[in-house]
């Protein structure tokens, strides 16, 4: 399987987003997000809002939904781990949610500290009511991400986009 | 919290003679009770009943996308600080419109007034402005609390308010529990005056 290029996946995937309406990015920095928040950042319509932590992303994109705008939140797996209260806020209300998580701890990773939080990313998504779209081959990217918006902004769904390590390639140590 | 003499039932009231001009974010417990009494629970109040520390954060995101509204969040200590980190993200974006209102009464007056940071060491007013604010300040009597009303309309945003009080009940208002009424209720109040 060819790996595809980060710089080519992401710009397919943030053209879109923005076809979708999607104006704010907010992130936690991680190495599989990187290309996609520099196009957001760089973005005439689009804007980057750097987090402190992965689960004010989500409160975030509820108070842009109040205001009439989308945001989607970009954080890598570990991330997920700090969401589960705050995703109350997206099940309880019926908010849309798309969140973009880049995996670690699955195929191919090295570092031991990842694998808890790699394991219970599908486990924490499910038990909070987000709906799980996964990427393993290039070719699921845009069939996925598509679903994924439809889910959340015509079905009212909290949904995550997956990219695996599969997708994204495995850090090297 | 020693010397706290503001009556939390009073502060809102005093700070906003005119909530309608905002849309409003409230965190959970008393924060929510006294935001819904403001304002009658105006369609404009988002008023969270759980999901603690999530206030601040919402309030961004309603500033960033609705930049030519005023946004106040009005929040309490414990609920802050579970988050104190969103305040980082409020000054690195740097929304001008957003105006952060933190009732300080230096306990977890939900679960049984708990005493918190506030009551030892912790200065919010000066968390916010460590964090990057460009506008922090604290009130802990009548004289500030007019300061306070004057700097949520002039001094530079982001804006904090951290409004000392003595320790006390809440606004008596019973405000919806449910998360998702609120939701349809504000987003169809935001869309009908969108532009106006």
């Amino acid at each position: 399987m060819a790996r595809p290029e980060p710089a080519d996946w992401s710009r397919r995937l943030f053209d879109l987003l923005v076809e979708a309406g999607v104006t704010l990015f907010a992130y936690v920095p991680d190495a599989g997000n990187r290309a996609l928040i520099d196009l957001a950042e760089a973005g005439n319509d689009t804007r980057a809002v750097l987090l402190a932590s992965e689960q004010e992303g989500i409160a975030l994109a509820a108070g842009a939904d109040l205001a009439g705008a989308r945001a989607v939140v970009c954080m890598q797996s570990s991330g997920v781990g700090n969401c589960p209260n705050m995703l109350s806020l997206v099940s309880g209300g019926r908010f849309p949610l798309l969140a973009i998580v880049t995996m670690r701890g699955d195929y191919g990773e090295m570092n031991p500290w990842q694998y808890p939080m790699g394991r219970a990313v599908g486990p924490v998504l499910e038990a909070m009511g987000v709906l799980s779209f996964r990427v393993d081959e290039p070719g699921d990217l845009e069939a996925a991400a598509r679903a994924a918006v439809d889910a959340a902004w015509r079905g009212g769904q909290g949904t995550a986009l997956v990219l695996s390590q599969r997708f994204l390639g495995a850090k090297p140590f | 919290m020693t010397g706290a003499e503001l009556d939390r039932r009073e502060v809102l009231g005093a700070l906003f003679p005119d909530p309608a001009r905002y849309l409003m974010v409230a965190g959970l417990a008393g924060s929510a009770r006294d935001a819904a009494a403001l304002t009658g629970e105006a369609d404009y109040l988002f008023a969270f009943g759980g999901a603690m520390g999530g206030a601040v954060p919402m309030g961004l995101g309603m500033a960033l996308a609705a930049p030519d509204r005023p946004v106040a969040v009005i929040t309490g200590d414990g609920e802050l600080l579970m988050n104190a980190g969103a305040l980082a993200s409020v000054a690195s974006a740097m929304p001008e419109n957003l105006s952060i209102v933190c009732i300080d009464n230096g306990r977890h007056g939900e679960t049984g007034g708990q005493l918190g940071h506030t009551a030892r060491r912790t200065d919010l007013a000066k968390l916010a402005e460590g964090a990057g604010l460009p506008s922090a300040m604290t009130a802990a009597d009548g004289a500030g609390l007019a300061a306070a009303a004057d700097f949520l309309q002039n001094a530079p945003g982001p804006r904090l308010v951290c409004v000392r009080v003595r320790p006390g009940p809440p606004a008596d208002y019973r405000r919806s529990w449910d998360p998702a009424e609120c939701r349809l209720r504000f987003r169809r109040a935001f869309r009908e005056t969108a532009g106006g």
